[in-house]
């Protein structure tokens, strides 16, 4: 617990606050995965542990090893970055995942308008638009 | 002091991911679907990832980012995957 006494108080006090802000967002996060009822619905609790549960841990992070080190420590960044960038990438292919499950088993969670669009975009009735062909 | 403000926020922290830790667990034997178990996952992979930054902070050693920054590439990798597994019935076409 040495290096704990060595922060100033000017550090220490943000170093706190965005930890315990950090660890409540990730709570609350984890807390509407168990809470909310419908899939699509806990498909967004989660945002919260990677939006700013991940970005405000990442900053007491950095924050207090530059202070330790008398240097800007910056590795955290890439954590940061690559969790912020991912993080759509999973969700949006785990939310096209469920849809075509769902519409497989014609669930009761889906809208109608869910039930008939197409996942690509393309209007079926649309003479226009055929299908690709392969 | 200011060790005193520090562990207590960190102990706070500990406390608070632990927590969502367990709650994801639960939503992951709840499930009710494949889908849910799968998100529950990616949660519990970022709750643990910010754990262990947080007993890095504790340790005041800069050696758990390394840990932190496998558990973030491997928790994407895993939802993706999985996630092409529920989309297509197989992960490599």
């Amino acid at each position: 617990m040495s290096h704990l006494g060595d922060l100033p108080m000017w550090a220490a006090v943000p170093i706190a606050f965005f930890l315990i802000l950090g660890s409540t967002l990730a709570l609350l996060g984890s807390l509407g995965l168990v809470r909310m009822r419908q899939f699509y619905q806990r498909l967004h609790a989660p945002t919260l542990n990677t939006s700013w549960g991940t970005a405000s841990v990442i900053l007491a992070s950095m924050l207090m090893f530059s202070v330790l080190d008398t240097r800007p420590i910056l590795h955290e960044l890439v954590i940061g970055v690559f969790v912020m960038i991912t993080t759509p990438i999973s969700l949006l292919l785990l939310g096209l995942a469920a849809l075509r499950r769902d519409r497989v088993k014609d669930s009761p969670d889906l809208t109608d308008l869910a039930r008939t669009r197409r996942i690509t975009g393309r209007d079926p009735a649309d003479p226009a638009e055929t299908a690709p062909e392969d | 002091m200011s060790a005193l403000i520090l562990t207590i926020a960190l102990t706070y922290a500990q406390l608070a991911l632990a927590a969502a830790l367990v709650l994801a667990c639960a939503r992951i034997m709840r499930g009710p679907r494949a889908q849910d178990r799968v998100l529950a996952m990616d949660t519990l992979y970022v709750n643990a990832m910010l754990l262990i930054l947080v007993l890095g902070m504790r340790n005041g050693s800069v050696f758990f980012f390394e840990a932190a920054a496998i558990i973030a590439v491997l928790g994407f990798v895993t939802t993706v995957s999985l996630a092409k597994f529920l989309l297509r019935g197989e992960v490599i076409e």
